[in-house]
């Protein structure tokens, strides 16, 4: 994902020069063909991810489309004061990049397991959050990113994720894709666990549907709405913590579309996620997805 | 140095002191202790035009102790960026007038209110002046308290590894802080060391002498390569006989005898 966001945004970058690369002392063997290309627009800010953060907004203050790239926790929890205050207050165009979604860089320990950002990040105002589950996910949402003004987080996973769409998927803001077809129960996951599920939905011939969810802030009801009418029971599947994250984004939806009568039925809907907990162990990230319950063999 | 910068300082020090006393608010110490560098920088140094406070080519002025705003707000409304009848908004419902910097009061580039962050986004502003290629100059002042936060020393870091000339940080040294001296608290001494050994022009002056501040001020402009930090040696309270240097006026709001006394004493 994350070479398929660089070299998006060296395209993106050719046709607009407002774009501006700012990575945290990180992105080796990955940033460097935007750095050789476009050297007035790049910046290795150090390891300093708050400093990082305040940069970005002066830099979008004088009119830059500017990126923050470095991995796991350090350019969003690091420096979570500077994106609530001198980015989403100030509405700036900054956009921030983490690579390393979830368990990622599992066997690298609680210090780089990302599994607690949608919960802090989606509470800021303002802010739109993106979270690709494949490659062509990660492509259309960077060129989204560099055309819509504001705020944003974008949650890559790392490298080699297999694709999952065709290349010509309509990806749209604030709307769910569906990936596969199904009957009575639909799965909603987002992020590179979407293709666990889709795995996992074909092996044990499951008729469910499954959706992906590239976008978490915005989400738009009325797509929320038909999909909620259209089945009986939902699972929720991420990567992350099940406090304050995709789950509970869906809880939260359904209730409100409940209570405004947007929908007749309060929906069933199963929660996966992390139960609370941080993972010690090493592993990959398959091992350590299973040990913290990730797993939809919970559902019978 | 002008005679009028003096009198804008006269000036400032009195609306501070009856916006502050009106709305029974607090943090006069530090707000009277920069009033001498915002007179000068308002007056003398900055080139930015009241009736267009978004022209591109302005100078920046970034105030990071965003607590401090109350003379602020008063030098804007001064010299035109907003009617000082605004003034008395100040901190009630309903009012763009927080009582810590708003950047939806005409004149004021970032809201502060959370220390340590201005001076990165000054970086940011400096830097995005190099790579356009643009005149203006960037000015943030800080608190001495605030060099507590560790954000500020990665920007410290920064600016003279990217030879940000074009940026002059100011600190107003007044050497107390929220709950004790500076020194009591965690001491900065020697300050200017530290400064000078992080690679900056290092100009220490009497942050209340106006021909000091001028000189500092018009030399860091035109710095060769490297940022200028101007240590202010400031009286927090400044002006104000019994508030100076007095932990208590970073929390007290005057009693309308106090307030009658410290007008009488700036009036002179």
């Amino acid at each position: 994902m994350r070479t398929a966001f660089i070299n998006q945004l060296i395209i993106e970058a050719r046709q607009n020069p407002k774009i501006f690369l700012i990575v945290g002392d990180l992105g080796f063997s990955v940033v460097e063909p935007f750095a050789e290309e476009f050297p007035d627009r790049f910046l290795n800010a150090g390891i300093a991810e708050q400093n990082m953060t305040g940069i970005a907004a002066g830099l979008a203050m004088e009119g830059y489309t500017v990126f923050t790239y470095s991995i796991a926790n350090f350019p969003t929890l690091r420096c979570m004061e500077q994106i609530r205050y001198d980015v989403c207050y100030h509405n700036l165009d900054v956009k921030i990049v983490a690579v390393g979604a979830g368990y990622a860089y599992a066997s690298l320990g609680p210090s780089h397991h990302a599994t607690e950002d949608i919960g802090m990040l989606r509470t800021l105002p303002n802010l739109t959050i993106v979270s690709p589950a494949d490659p062509v996910e990660a492509r259309k949402l960077t060129t989204e990113l560099c055309n819509i003004p504001g705020p944003a987080y974008i949650r890559l996973g790392k490298a080699g994720e297999p694709q999952i769409h065709n290349d010509e998927a309509d990806i749209q803001r604030g709307i769910p894709v569906k990936v596969l077809d199904g009957k009575g129960t639909a799965v909603f996951s987002t992020g590179s666990i979407v293709k666990y599920a889709l795995d996992y939905i074909a092996a044990n011939k499951k008729d469910w549907a499954l959706y992906s969810f590239p976008y978490l802030k915005p989400l738009h009801n009325e797509s929320l709405i038909e999909v909620f009418n259209q089945f009986e029971n939902f699972i929720t599947i991420e990567e992350h913590q099940l406090n304050a994250g995709f789950g509970s984004l869906i809880l939260e939806k359904a209730n409100d579309l409940f209570q405004a009568g947007k929908i007749q039925k309060f929906p069933g809907i199963k929660r996966i996620g992390i139960e609370d907990e941080f993972i010690s162990v090493a592993g990959t990230q398959d091992y350590i997805r299973e040990k913290a319950g990730l797993l939809l063999s919970k559902v019978p | 140095m002008s005679v009028s910068s003096v009198s804008l300082s006269r000036l400032i020090r009195e609306t501070t002191l009856q916006l502050v006393f009106e709305a029974k608010a607090s943090h006069i110490g530090g707000a009277l202790s920069m009033v001498d560098i915002l007179a000068v920088l308002y007056e003398e140094v900055l080139q930015i035009d009241p009736r267009q406070p978004q022209s591109p080519e302005r100078d920046r002025f970034l105030l990071s102790k965003g607590h401090a705003c109350t003379s602020l707000y008063s030098t804007l409304a001064i010299k035109g960026f907003f009617d000082l009848n605004e003034l008395k908004t100040y901190s009630a419902n309903g009012s763009r007038l927080l009582s810590h910097t708003s950047h939806k009061v005409p004149g004021i580039e970032l809201s502060t209110g959370s220390l340590g962050h201005a001076l990165s986004v000054s970086c940011g502003l400096a830097l995005a002046a190099k790579r356009k290629r643009k005149a203006f100059h960037t000015f943030c002042l800080v608190s001495d308290g605030e060099l507590n936060e560790g954000s500020n020393w990665e920007g410290i870091l920064f600016a003279p590894h990217h030879k940000l000339n074009n940026l002059t940080l100011i600190v107003d040294f007044n050497k107390i802080q929220s709950f004790g001296t500076v020194e009591e608290v965690l001491n900065l001494d020697p300050l200017t060391s530290k400064f000078e050994a992080f690679g900056w022009n290092v100009v220490d002056i009497d942050g209340h002498n106006h021909e000091e501040i001028y000189l500092a001020l018009v030399k860091a402009k035109s710095s060769a390569d490297k940022p200028t930090v101007i240590v202010a040696n400031t009286v927090k309270g400044k002006g104000v006989s019994f508030m100076e240097n007095r932990l208590l006026w970073h929390y007290k709001s005057p009693s309308q005898d106090e307030y009658n006394l410290a007008l009488k004493e700036i009036k002179g």
